[in-house]
């Protein structure tokens, strides 16, 4: 869902140095911009920060953003800014409750570019049902940054049935990916600068905090690790219990759930899904004895179609995640020495 | 996903494996020759699933692998030039110069890219005029007919800010050179499948019948290697020495003469430089004095010194068969994908970075 919402009239068409000075452009820009839209009690106060009332166990994260290009199919950095904090504070098993929002524009950047940001990121907050309840905004000279990096960090209560954490983490236990893998990194990769696919692919960010907060409903404390898959994708994620934990993880190729065209496209550029970054899906690491309903419950939701075990946890191999090929053969699936890089042939 | 999950196919991988099984009665060395199959090796844990009689080799067919080091730092020397935008696969970047690679190269501000298509390269030039644009062209035949579309684009554009730094290797030449070798223990190839879409065939019989070596061109996925596989290790069982095609579906005999003609246009065949294992005669590609405009090492003035290779590196000894990766007393230790020594740790398909990966040596250094 889009939000439709005019473009207020300002006296500039691009962003200027002016628009980070303090000074009058930078109060145009807020009030009819950011304030007018995020509009909420806290930002009404215009004060230096917010003072919030928090109770019980809360959950505290940050993620800055810097993704190129900035507008990609069917979303843009804005909508990911905010995905991505309100889905750390859902891996931690938190209910997303209050935003930062925090803007390094470049000089130059367009106004109605901004403009669609920001009502990307109201949307993505309202479906998140969180406020942005502070910010900032700076602007650097032209060439020093790339169009508009965004911080955002978060707040959340934990969710009462919550008991979320690594240690938790048993031999046995049964890993679930929510969702197809590897969709939202072919995706951006898909429309990068020389790279033209005729390609329908779209990302899959999204808020996962409604997802997550049904699963605590209903499975508590036998959900015991979360982890959402960005950068490094899975194979990352599941190295990183496998290392802290000092226990195996064995996966099965043949679970993995791919879609056709992110795994022709992996085919064509020479990539490994594995390690294809994720924005819309979660890593749930279960008890064994309620896996299969786990799965059940994803399969019902939205964004949850394609879920499915792919792999459990083993006192064998500590350390190590090993996969297990379509054929049958075993590989160890390492992390990455560095940035996923396309092969010659 | 059609053409690529029938040979994905998990019975039919079964039928070949229990096939080669059977088949098998003593100890074979069998070489893949070409990077893709070894990386599709490691991929699918074949080696794994073979009978402990059958050997695989991973060959000389990494175009990383084989880049001689003082042709990376002539790729750093250029990339560093202010004026120059230099353009290269993407598994290039991560592989060692002397004193850094070109990743480190590009971290320090110099304007390196990532392609696809070295035609991207000459699109890049043709947009910016006043840069010299320089395509890092390395490969075996199966790059070369872009490689050389791209000089015949550039000139027929009239570009003169366009160039490529080529390292352009031939299969056929390696495969003797390793034959050769005294210290050769190699029973029998697996001919590299794209090598042969371009080229075709025609090369290999003179080496089949004149070494009486089987060899069998094979494709990539599971389902091609393992066939191929078992046509070799029945040629050999048999005590035959003959030269199949498994990968007919995509491998003419005679190749795709388009591109053997773009190739005879632009380039001439000269000695080359393998990293590891030395000069081999009339082993790779040179441009033709016609197109000198479009080399860059005659266009620029590269100042590199040559630099010996670390002396505990064993990589040469690797490409050619006769060490196995985990033989080298740094393997795992000083030399990791993280801080490769040699080349073949660099590249996945690589030989000491596939077993690294698949042997677990990451576990035993972790």
């Amino acid at each position: 869902m889009k939000l439709q919402c005019p473009m207020p009239k300002l006296d500039f068409d691009i962003i200027t140095l002016g628009h980070g000075s303090g000074g009058l452009l930078t109060n145009k820009l807020l009030d009819s911009g950011v304030f007018h839209l995020f509009d909420n009690k806290h930002l009404q106060q215009r004060h230096d920060g917010a003072m919030l009332t928090l109770e019980g166990k809360t959950a505290f994260t940050t993620d800055s953003f810097v993704i190129s290009p900035i507008f990609f199919p069917d979303s843009n950095i804005g909508e990911l800014a905010v995905n991505g904090t309100v889905n750390d504070l859902a891996m931690c098993g938190a209910i997303p409750q209050y935003l930062s929002l925090s803007f390094i524009l470049e000089e130059g950047l367009k106004m109605t570019e901004f403009w669609e940001i920001l009502v990307s990121i109201k949307s993505a907050a309202e479906q998140a049902n969180v406020q942005i309840v502070t910010g900032d905004t700076k602007v650097v000279e032209k060439g020093k940054g790339d169009k508009i990096f965004i911080n955002t960090t978060g707040i959340g209560h934990l969710h009462a049935k919550a008991d979320i954490a690594p240690s938790n983490v048993q031999p046995g236990d049964k890993i679930i990916v929510s969702d197809s893998i590897a969709t939202h990194g072919v995706a951006i990769m898909s429309v990068r600068e020389g790279l033209e696919f005729e390609s329908e692919l779209k990302s899959d960010t999204r808020g996962l905090g409604h997802m997550v907060s049904i699963l605590l409903d209903t499975f508590g404390e036998d959900i015991h690790l979360l982890k959402d898959p960005t950068r490094g994708g899975v194979a990352t994620v599941l190295n990183e219990i496998a290392r802290d934990r000092n226990l195996g993880i064995e996966i099965l190729q043949k679970n993995l759930p791919l879609q056709n065209e992110v795994s022709a496209l992996c085919e064509i550029l020479g990539l490994d899904p594995l390690y294809v970054a994720n924005e819309g899906i979660f890593i749930a690491v279960v008890s064994d004895a309620i896996s299969e309903e786990v799965v059940e419950k994803l399969q019902s939701m939205e964004y949850g179609a394609n879920a499915s075990i792919i792999g459990e946890v083993t006192k064998n191999h500590p350390k190590q995640v090993v996969l297990t090929s379509a054929i049958g053969g075993k590989r160890i699936v390492n992390m990455l020495a560095g940035e996923q890089l396309p092969r010659i042939c | 996903m059609k053409f690529l999950s029938e040979y994905r196919d998990a019975d039919l991988a079964k039928k070949y494996l229990d096939e080669i099984h059977s088949t098998v009665t003593r100890q074979w060395n069998i070489m893949e020759v070409c990077g893709g199959q070894t990386h599709s090796l490691v991929k699918n844990g074949i080696m794994d699933l073979l009978p402990k009689e059958v050997q695989m080799i991973h060959g000389p067919g990494c175009p990383v692998c084989v880049t001689p080091l003082h042709l990376i730092d002539k790729a750093i020397y250029l990339a560093e030039d202010k004026n120059v935008i230099l353009c290269s696969f993407g598994d290039m970047l991560r592989v060692p110069g002397s004193k850094k690679s070109l990743l480190q190269a590009k971290a320090g501000g110099a304007d390196v890219r990532i392609l696809y298509s070295p035609l991207e390269a000459v699109q890049i030039a043709n947009e910016n005029p006043d840069k010299e644009v320089v395509f890092f062209a390395v490969g075996f035949e199966t790059t070369a007919p872009a490689n050389a579309l791209s000089i015949d684009k550039a000139y027929d554009l009239g570009l003169t800010n366009y160039s490529i730094l080529a390292s352009q290797v031939l299969v056929p030449p390696a495969m003797e050179a390793v034959i050769e070798d005294e210290e050769s223990k190699i029973d029998a190839f697996l001919a590299a499948g794209h090598v042969c879409t371009i080229m075709g065939m025609d090369e290999y019989y003179p080496l089949v019948a004149h070494y009486r070596i089987p060899m069998v061109v094979t494709g990539f996925e599971p389902v091609d290697l393992l066939q191929g596989i078992l046509l070799t290790v029945q040629q050999l069982e048999k005590g035959e020495a003959e030269l199949q095609n498994q990968y007919s579906r995509v491998v003419k005999p005679k190749g795709n003469a388009k591109a053997q003609e773009l190739i005879r246009k632009i380039f001439m065949v000269s000695d080359r430089e393998w990293r590891g294992i030395g000069t081999i005669p009339a082993s790779g590609f040179e441009v033709r004095r016609k197109y000198a405009a479009f080399d860059a090492n005659l266009k620029f003035t590269i100042q590199v010194e040559k630099v010996e290779e670390p002396k505990e590196c064993i990589a040469g000894l690797v490409l050619k068969g006769i060490k196995k990766p985990k033989q080298c007393s740094q393997f795992g230790k000083k030399c990791t994908p993280q801080n490769p020594m040699g080349a073949p740790m660099v590249s996945s398909e690589g030989a000491c970075a596939a077993y690294y990966h698949f042997s677990g040596a990451a576990e035993t250094v972790a």
